[in-house]
């Protein structure tokens, strides 16, 4: 096994076993663990605080001990957290963020202390509204209230130089991840559609300085070997996220590129440049007041149809993919919009509805196949 | 009896009649015509001579008239998930066919939008507004984790109360006439209190409000709020009520028993009105009251624009669990509740997704009981008759019960 299959596997493991993991790294840095519900949170915060953020993105579960909470038309990654937090998978955590950016999180957040009273939950209130000259005064009030409900779970004051140190390795990761999904043009064979978002998601299990330390040790190897081609469709994919593992390797047998993603999983997290003026926390609020094409806030003239033509023409896709979570209503909203948006410039599209708790693939295999040969087909 | 000899029920429907063809008269002569949220800030509105339709209000009167399905298969085929709103699917597939032959609204030339009542409203004002190439105006309510409403929240409705009045100003050409203003403010109080007046006489027993009767009047809570007519309709709606409170008549015309009383948690199942009541009244079960008709009781300070912030803020949709939970337990001890029925409403997930936990604490701190039945609020293939009669049922073998080993009659 050379290099770059170590340092890949390294990541694939991590992607694969959470829980293991987070245990490893709380152990090697001496920190504790702070669980980060979707979408977005001001991790800086917690690991301004000398604390791990730990992404909560759902998972395979067993069990249906949700059902005496939620009804079962609900976002799948929402009732994945919910049964895991009942089965103990978080009782290691020292707390969690529950951000409330749609109707189904306000509820989960509602149940959560009923249901897993031992996991403390500090909620948060995004503004949806990023338009008024008082969203980003609102946005830091939040920013501080959390900061402060932080410092009381873990008996500790967070300074601002830790803030602003905290902020800096955010940025320093964001690059990173930007460079990273930039590198997936040149090695789509290394970085198949399966292991870029492993890489991706590993992300969230790690302590973010030592992982972009990785990242880049594991770029500077792939950059050291020659450049790839793959005989397949290059599509732009978009959506909530794109998961269970086996959905993408049907991308990775079917020769599919990713060459670029507007996935509120991976891309969405860090592809909003910070502003350069400000305080650590202001650049924060900004970031997210910068923030386009994203369902979880009000957009005005929604821009995500501009934004996923402007990446399929400017990496040259043959496609966008949807990956439709089902019962994910932001997400359902903005389809039947940027797909009109889509058609008009005869841009292809495959749109695929999928959950977390998908006992087979079977399905999406055939449509996944069939597209790609069309695709291939129209280029040759 | 009104000086002109209206009843309450003529009166408000001349005055729904009037509130549509007023809006598309409005249209035809070249005014602009704003489509607003249901609990939105309509003062300013009102204030700025603007007229305003209720999309929600258009898509209930749609699903009560069995009309949904053409507009909801017309939003599906242009993408739109079967699993989203209906009354969203409804207003998106009238918004390309625009005629219904149960009632019309004029297209928008402005959205105007507050999030108080959920995050959907967010997302389907939005795709309106960039379907029509048209402004919008939103009004980002923030939901309320903490029991009372937080300050930080009020500080920013209030400062978005006035970028709407500055937009308003903008997209009219006029300057806000602040005294108009403070003037609709009041008017809106008053009607306000006279809807809560109405509403609260259910508490007598038996009640002379058929509480279905409160679906139809909330048609107009939404739309006339703002205005005198609003005011004169509650008011006579109020004194009907309580000269049938103070002659002890109960809720039906033909003197049927009211033998229980329930609270009907969530929005109406619009398309199934006539089967959902009758299979309650014959079983002698009166609706007196319901979780979201008290939204519309917005009360405040009129002239002070951040405590019209507050009260916009403080609607329990908005509100955390163990306030929705008390609002529930305090309707249920306040109206003598025996029962609770909660619809599990397909359309709004932000309601249905807290019911379970909800029920539970109605049970354990009251011992009421209550079931849950599948429905929707204009979508017609998710209610089942045999399946809500089954519930409604065992809702009535339960109360039975408990007045049984109370010594009530029954």
């Amino acid at each position: 096994m050379n290099q770059v299959e170590l340092l890949i596997n390294q990541f694939l493991e991590e992607a694969r076993n959470p829980k293991q993991t987070v245990t490893n790294v709380m152990v090697s840095t001496g920190k504790k663990a702070f669980g980060c519900f979707p979408i977005y949170v001001p991790e800086e915060i917690i690991y301004a605080a000398g604390v791990l953020p730990v992404g909560m993105w759902g998972g395979q579960t067993q069990g249906s001990k949700v059902n005496a909470y939620i009804q079962s038309f609900c976002c799948s990654i929402m009732r994945a957290n919910m049964e895991q937090g009942m089965a103990g998978t978080y009782d290691f955590l020292d707390g969690i963020i529950i951000p409330t950016f749609c109707d189904t999180m306000k509820a989960i957040l509602a149940n959560w202390p009923v249901a897993v009273p031992h996991v403390k939950v500090i909620p948060f209130v995004y503004p949806q509204n990023r338009t008024s000259e008082y969203s980003a005064q609102f946005l830091i009030s939040q920013f501080r209230n959390f900061q402060s409900n932080l410092e009381n779970l873990l008996s500790k004051k967070i300074s601002e130089a830790d803030i602003e140190n905290s902020f800096l390795t955010y940025e320093k990761y964001r690059v990173a991840m930007r460079e990273f999904v930039e590198l997936v043009n040149y090695y789509p064979k290394t970085l198949n559609p399966k292991i870029r978002h492993m890489i991706i998601k590993a992300s969230n299990f790690n302590d973010k300085a030592v992982y972009t330390k990785r990242l880049r040790h594991l770029m500077e190897s792939i950059k050291e070997m020659p450049q790839e081609r793959v005989h397949g469709p290059k599509v732009v994919i978009t959506g909530l996220m794109a998961e269970p593992e086996q959905f993408l390797d049907l991308f990775t047998e079917n020769g599919y590129t990713f060459v670029a993603d507007d996935l509120a999983h991976e891309s969405r997290q860090f592809r909003t440049r910070a502003r350069s003026e400000g305080t650590a926390i202001e650049k924060m609020a900004y970031r997210i007041i910068d923030l386009r094409g994203c369902p979880f806030f009000y957009e005005e003239n929604k821009s995500r149809g501009t934004l996923l033509k402007t990446l399929a023409k400017k990496y040259n896709a043959d496609a966008v993919v949807v990956c439709m979570f089902k019962f994910c209503d932001p997400e359902e909203f903005d389809y039947p919009v940027y797909k009109n948006e889509l058609d008009k410039d005869g841009i292809n599209i495959l749109y695929l509805e999928i959950e977390q708790q998908m006992d087979s693939v079977a399905q999406l295999r055939t449509r996944i196949q069939s597209f790609s040969e069309m695709i291939m087909n129209e280029i040759n | 009896m009104s000086e002109t000899n209206l009843t309450s029920k003529e009166l408000l429907s001349q005055l729904l009649q009037a509130h549509y063809a007023e809006a598309i008269a409005a249209k035809a002569e070249g005014k602009p015509v704003v489509w607003s949220t249901s609990i939105a800030p309509q003062e300013l509105l009102e204030a700025m001579d603007l007229t305003v339709v209720y999309p929600e209000n258009h898509a209930a009167a749609i699903g009560a008239r069995k009309d949904a399905p053409q507009f909801i298969s017309n939003a599906e085929s242009e993408g739109y998930s079967v699993d989203i709103c209906s009354y969203a699917r409804v207003n998106m597939g009238y918004a390309n066919l625009q005629f219904s032959e149960a009632e019309n609204i004029p297209m928008p030339d402005l959205i105007y939008c507050c999030s108080n009542i959920c995050c959907t409203v967010i997302k389907w004002y939005e795709n309106i507004a960039k379907k029509f190439n048209i402004p919008l105006i939103m009004l980002d309510a923030p939901f309320n984790p903490s029991y009372e409403v937080a300050e930080d929240n009020v500080i920013f409705v209030e400062g978005q109360l006035k970028d709407a009045i500055a937009k308003l100003e903008d997209f009219t050409g006029r300057k806000m006439d602040y005294d108009r203003l403070k003037e609709v403010m009041e008017i809106s109080n008053e009607t306000a209190t006279w809807w809560k007046k109405a509403t609260d006489l259910a508490v007598n027993v038996p009640s002379p409000l058929n509480g279905f009767d409160m679906f139809n009047y909330m048609a107009t809570i939404v739309c006339l709020r703002g205005r005198k007519t609003g005011t004169q309709l509650f008011k006579l709606w109020y004194e009907e009520l309580k000269e049938k409170a103070d002659g002890s008549i109960g809720p039906w015309k033909d003197s049927a028993e009211e033998k229980y009383r329930i609270i009907w948690d969530g929005i109406a199942c619009w398309p199934y009105l006539g089967p959902t009541y009758k299979i309650l009244k014959k079983n002698g079960v009166n609706m007196v009251t319901s979780t979201y008709p008290e939204s519309w009781t917005i009360l405040y300070e009129p002239g002070d624009l951040r405590d019209m912030a507050r009260a916009y803020d403080s609607i329990y949709t908005q509100r955390n669990i163990d306030y929705a939970a008390d609002r529930l337990l305090n309707l249920a001890t306040t109206f003598q509740i025996d029962g609770v029925l909660f619809h599990s409403n397909r359309s709004c997930k932000g309601m249905d997704f807290k019911q379970f936990e909800i029920q539970r604490r109605l049970t354990r701190e009251l011992g009421i009981p209550s079931v849950i039945f599948d429905g929707d609020q204009t979508d017609p293939n998710i209610f089942s008759e045999a399946q809500y009669e089954t519930r409604v049922q065992a809702l009535v073998e339960m109360m039975a019960e408990n007045k049984k080993k109370k010594g009530e009659k029954i």
